[in-house]
Order: C-alpha cells, then sequence, then structure tokens
C-alpha cells in the first residue's frame, strides 16, 4: 500500500537495533560462547527495557506520575508464577510459558485498567499517591498470603526454563512492547494521548475522548509490566514480594526519566545501562564495600540531573553533545525537510525531573506547560 | 425564515450567591454571525462555558439544531457539533502545527479507526492518517498557515496561533464555531485579514459563528446581530449598529 519512500526508515531504527543485538547474543549463547551470568545479566536487562518502555508511555506520553509500576510487575509476577507451577506438569515447557505470559499480562492489564479510573478524576500528586499505594497493597496482599496459595513470605517457587533461550524470549517481549508502544504513539490515538498530555482542556474541547484514552494507555501499559513480572519469575526461579517495593517502582521511573521522558530510545538505554550498573556493581562490591553500590547509583544520577539542568552548564551543554557533532560534520539544511518530518516524541515533560527527584534546581526547562493553567477557564 | 442553531432559554449560572449569568436568551440563525459583546466581567466567557459543556448551567436549557444538550460533556457536545476556541490560548504546544489540526480531525467518521488497526499497522491505518494530513493541509490553507505546517505550534507568532485554533475546532466539522476574541493582540492588519478568515468559513463551510470580541470595528463590520451583556444579563439584542448606539450600552461601557 505504501509507497517506500513514505516509510520513515529511522522510526524502525530502534526495532534494528534491538533486533540485531538479539541475534548476536542468540548465536553467541547457542554456539556456547556465553557465560551463564551474561545471560542473566541480558534477561535482566530485558526485563528493565520492557518496563521502561511501558512506563515511559504513562509518564512521557499521557503525563500522569504512576508510581506503582512495580505493583503491575508484582501481580504479573505472582499470577504468572503461578500459573506455571500449575500448568507446568500438564502442558510441557513452552505452551506453559505462553500461557503464563498472556495470564500474567492480562491480570496486570485488569489492575491496569482499574487503575486507571481514578486516574481519570485524581491529577498529578494525587494520582502518585495512589499508584504508590497500589503498588505496596499488591506487595502486602502477596507477602500475607499463604504458603499454599503465593508462598507467603517465602515466596513463590516457580519453574525452570532453558536459560539459553530464555533471555531471547525475553528480547522478543522488547521488541513486542516496542512495537505495540510505538505503533499507538504514531498514530492518530497516539496524537490524542499527547494531545491530552499537552493540554486535557483543549483536548476534551476538541472532542478527544479523555476517559478511553487514559484507561487505554494504563492498561495497555500494565499489561507489558505484568509481562516483564512474568519473565522476572521465569528469570529468578522464585518470586519474593520485597523485590517490589516502592523503591523498584522508582528505579523504572528514574529509567524512564534519565532517557528524557516521552523518549522510548532513551530510556531503553537508560534502562540497559542502569541495569548493567546495578548487576556489575553488585558483583565487584561485596562485603563491607556493598554500601558504595547506593551511593554510586545516586552520584550518577545527580551527576546527570545537575549536568541537564544547571544554567552556567548551558553554553558548555550546547558545544558539546552529540547533535552538534553531527551538525558540524553534516550542516543542517531546513529546506530538505520533507512533510511533517519532525519527531513524534519530543520531550514534552509536564513532570519535571527535579519533582521526580525532589532536587531543587533554579531554571526549568523552557517548555513547562503550567500546571496551575489547568484549573481557570 | 432560516433554521435556529443555537437556542437557549433562560439559560443562567450562579457560582455560590454570585448569578454570573441570568436568563440568557439568545436564537442564533443558521449560518448566521452572531457577537456577544459586553464590558470586562460581563459573563461573556462563562455563557461559552455553559454552550460547550464546561460548566453546567443551573437553571434554564439550550439546544443545538433542536437537540438539548444541557448538562451533557465537554466531548459530547463537540460531537454533536460545537467547537470552540480559547481566550487564553491553549494549543498542543509540543506537536507540530499540522497535527495540532490532525488532532481536530479525530473524531471525524470518516477518519474513523480502531486501536488494534493502528497497533497492527494495517493497510486502513496508512490509508486514514494520509487523508487526515489531506485534510489538515486544506484546512490549514483556510486560515493560511499551510507553510507553517511543520513547526512546532509554541513557536508560531500570537496571530498565527489564534488562526491554528481557529483551524484546529473547524477541523471537528462543527454547526457552531465559538470564538472567544479572536482578535485579541492582533494589529489592525492581521484583524483584518482574520475577518475575511471569518467570514469565509461562515460562506464556504455554512458554520454557523458565535464570537466574542472586544474590538468593536471587528464587532460591527463582522456581526450580522450582537447580543450586549452586562452584569450577566442581557442588555441589548439586535443589529450591531443599533445595539452599539444603544443609550443603556454606551452607560454600561462608559459609566456614568
Amino acid at each position: 500500500m505504501t509507497k517506500l519512500n513514505t516509510v520513515k526508515w529511522n522510526h524502525y531504527l530502534n526495532y534494528i537495533v534491538v533486533a540485531a543485538i538479539t541475534l548476536l547474543f542468540a548465536i553467541l549463547s547457542l554456539t556456547g560462547f556465553l557465560e551463564s551470568s551474561d545471560k542473566y545479566l541480558l534477561e535482566k536487562i530485558a526485563i528493565a527495557i520492557t518496563l521502561a518502555v511501558s512506563l515511559s508511555m504513562v509518564v512521557g506520553f499521557l503525563g500522569e506520575l504512576s508510581l506503582g509500576h512495580a505493583g503491575f510487575m508484582c501481580i504479573g509476577a505472582y499470577l504468572g508464577g503461578k500459573t506455571a507451577v500449575i500448568l507446568e506438569p500438564i502442558l510441557g515447557e513452552w505452551p506453559t510459558l505462553i500461557v503464563s505470559l498472556l495470564v500474567g499480562g492480562v491480570v496486570a492489564a485488569v489492575f491496569g485498567m482499574i487503575i486507571g479510573l481514578p486516574a481519570l478524576r485524581l491529577r498529578g500528586d494525587y494520582l502518585a499517591i495512589v499508584t504508590l499505594a497500589f503498588g505496596e497493597i499488591v506487595r502486602s496482599v502477596f507477602m500475607n498470603s499463604s504458603k499454599e496459595s503465593f508462598g507467603g513470605s517465602l515466596g513463590l517457587d516457580t519453574p525452570r526454563f532453558n536459560k539459553d533461550i530464555l533471555f531471547i524470549i525475553a528480547f522478543v517481549m522488547v521488541l513486542a512492547t516496542l512495537a505495540v508502544t510505538q505503533n499507538l504513539i504514531r498514530s492518530k490515538h497516539g496524537r490524542a494521548i499527547t494531545a491530552i498530555r499537552d493540554n486535557e482542556i483543549a483536548a476534551r474541547a476538541t472532542g478527544i475522548d479523555v476517559t478511553k484514552y487514559k484507561l487505554l494507555v494504563f492498561t495497555v501499559s500494565s499489561f507489558f509490566a505484568g509481562i516483564a513480572g512474568v519473565l522476572y519469575s521465569y528469570s529468578n526461579f522464585t518470586v519474593q514480594s520485597t523485590k517490589f517495593s516502592y523503591n523498584y517502582s522508582i528505579e523504572i521511573l528514574v529509567m524512564v526519566v534519565l532517557g528524557g521522558m516521552g523518549n522510548i530510545n532513551g530510556a531503553i538505554i537508560a534502562a540497559a545501562l542502569i541495569t548493567f550498573l546495578d548487576v556489575e556493581l553488585q558483583t565487584i562490591l561485596t562485603g563491607n564495600l556493598a554500601v558504595l553500590q547506593d551511593l554510586i547509583y545516586a552520584l550518577i544520577l545527580i551527576v546527570l540531573v545537575v549536568y541537564n539542568n544547571a544554567p552556567k552548564l548551558k553554553s558548555f551543554r550546547e558545544k558539546y553533545n552529540i547533535k552538534a557533532l553531527i551538525n558540524r560534520f553534516r550542516p543542517h539544511n531546513p529546506s530538505k525537510h520533507r512533510d511533517d518530518e519532525a519527531k513524534w516524541d519530543r520531550v514534552p515533560t509536564k513532570i519535571k525531573m527535579d519533582e521526580v527527584l525532589s532536587v531543587d534546581l533554579q531554571v526549568s526547562s523552557p517548555y513547562t506547560p503550567d500546571k496551575a493553567g489547568k484549573e481557570d477557564k | 425564515m432560516s433554521k435556529v442553531v443555537l437556542k437557549t432559554e433562560n439559560l443562567g449560572i450562579s457560582f455560590g450567591g454570585l448569578k454570573a449569568v441570568q436568563n440568557l436568551n439568545l436564537e442564533i440563525k443558521e449560518k448566521q454571525l452572531y457577537g456577544l459583546v459586553g464590558p470586562n466581567g460581563a459573563g461573556k466567557t462563562t455563557v461559552f462555558n455553559m454552550i460547550t459543556g464546561v460548566y453546567k448551567p443551573t437553571t434554564g436549557k439550550f439546544w443545538l439544531d433542536g437537540e438539548d444538550l444541557t448538562g451533557k460533556g465537554q466531548e459530547t457536545i463537540n460531537h454533536r457539533g460545537i467547537a470552540r476556541t480559547f481566550q487564553n490560548i491553549r494549543l498542543f504546544n509540543n506537536m507540530t502545527v499540522v497535527r495540532n489540526v490532525m488532532v481536530g480531525l479525530h473524531n471525524q467518521p470518516e477518519y474513523k479507526c480502531g486501536v488494534l488497526t493502528s497497533i497492527f499497522r494495517l493497510p486502513k491505518h496508512f490509508k486514514i492518517e494520509k487523508a487526515m494530513r489531506e485534510r489538515a493541509k486544506e484546512i490549514l490553507d483556510i486560515v493560511g498557515l499551510l507553510d507553517e505546517r511543520n513547526s512546532l505550534s509554541c513557536n508560531l507568532p500570537y496571530g498565527k496561533q489564534r488562526k491554528l485554533e481557529i483551524a484546529r475546532a473547524l477541523a471537528t466539522n462543527p454547526k457552531l464555531l465559538c470564538l472567544d476574541e479572536p482578535a485579541a493582540g492582533m494589529n489592525p492588519h492581521e484583524t483584518e485579514d482574520l475577518m475575511s478568515i471569518v467570514r469565509r468559513i461562515r460562506d464556504e463551510y455554512g458554520v454557523t459563528i458565535l464570537l466574542i470580541e472586544h474590538d468593536m470595528k471587528f464587532v460591527s463590520g463582522l456581526c450580522d446581530e450582537i447580543t450586549v451583556l452586562n452584569f450577566g444579563t442581557s442588555l441589548v439584542q439586535g443589529p450591531p449598529e443599533v445595539a452599539l448606539n444603544d443609550p443603556e450600552v454606551i452607560k454600561a461601557y462608559i459609566g456614568g
């Protein structure tokens, strides 16, 4: 239907890169070059990317702050894990995996929809508190479950899966998440979602069904969080509720924020980097040095926040960034602009980084839709 | 006599003890250019907010094409055919100009396309995207923003942002287009230009237009009929040259 020249290849760049990386590691893994710790790391990275991309839909594109993403993941992990435990002896390895992925995803999506309902009435900080409470409630429900149902505080033991293949499946899930998220965002529905983020009152007045789209985003986002949870349960052999605490939700949020809100590629890179750092630091810093891990992690965050926001570093930033370097070799030519080539994922940040991290910074970005503006006529 | 598009009967709203608008009776006929004028705080924007569903009227009712829309939500009212612009511009700032208009086209039946169609990138998705873009360009051409279609809407100058708001409202294919101070902040040249755009919209699209404006030259040059509001009640209704010269109206504006 479409002519080749209307297909914007750079829209598909991130699929290609992720697919290429997956293929590379798949070959390495099947030829036996990868150690089990590498495979573990890759699984963790894939799970983190799935989480970050799905959260970025809520935070970056819908513009609502959700602090309960780990809660959806928790639901997926427990229910998917339990399904796997029950079905494993009956169905065998592969069908069990597929069914449990679906069960985990769908149940999490249903809860996402339920959480989406108050999201229609609450805004900003209030919604953040509701989602935060939701995550904690989910966690404590599973923690206090009986030993027979979900393992209680000891955790739920889940079936094993061939480790050579599991990370490949995890990356296929990353590709699926990417495809759904980007196709949704780069369509008329995505336009409606970003319209709600940019100006909810105008979106309503333009006839956009705000209720429908908020529910849709929450549902799709938690579906993928649920799938990430199921993958987590397969990757760890055991699901423990302590993992899905408030801190983990924040960690996912930090991935999205570091990547630049509304920037899917950024979220992917940030998720991979943070997870890599996390796992590597865990192995390097052992014993008494383990306390340093949080410190280094925090330092990186602070440096990044200050670097991105400090007014005195502005000229330095503008001079030395990748875009400026590229432009030095390939001068920008506005007449070459084709029809509507502007990016879909231009950074919006209704939620500012310093707000999220509670850092007090003087200057904010020039594009900050006023929060107070929502109340007036 | 031509058809009545918007009819309000005893429309009123109070906020606590404050009666912002009372007993407003309007009858706007098809293809009419209707003006709503009055001093600051007279309740003009409140009237807009009531007929577009932002506020629910406390008394009275209003009908669009004979359909009672009192108390309906903003989305529903927009789907039925009332579109508006805002006094303080409300564009989708992080989107390009053409996409702003495409958001306006979102609910048109000819561009209907399910979420799954978009996610799985069925051929229909591409067809509709293309059709929407072409249509958006046509609408942008009317308000004279075609050349700026790929710039971000927040980078447009003020006057053009106002025109873009009109284009976006027009994209929802309204029967009644409500313009809230469309000429505010424009220089005389831009105002002239805007007048011809508003006339064109009325003539080519057959849209009935209700507008709030302080620029009396704009109002008297454009409107067929006006209502003067003061303290939430209508003072005079009639053709602009008659209504604006009414002693009551002059008193309301100048005082004394």
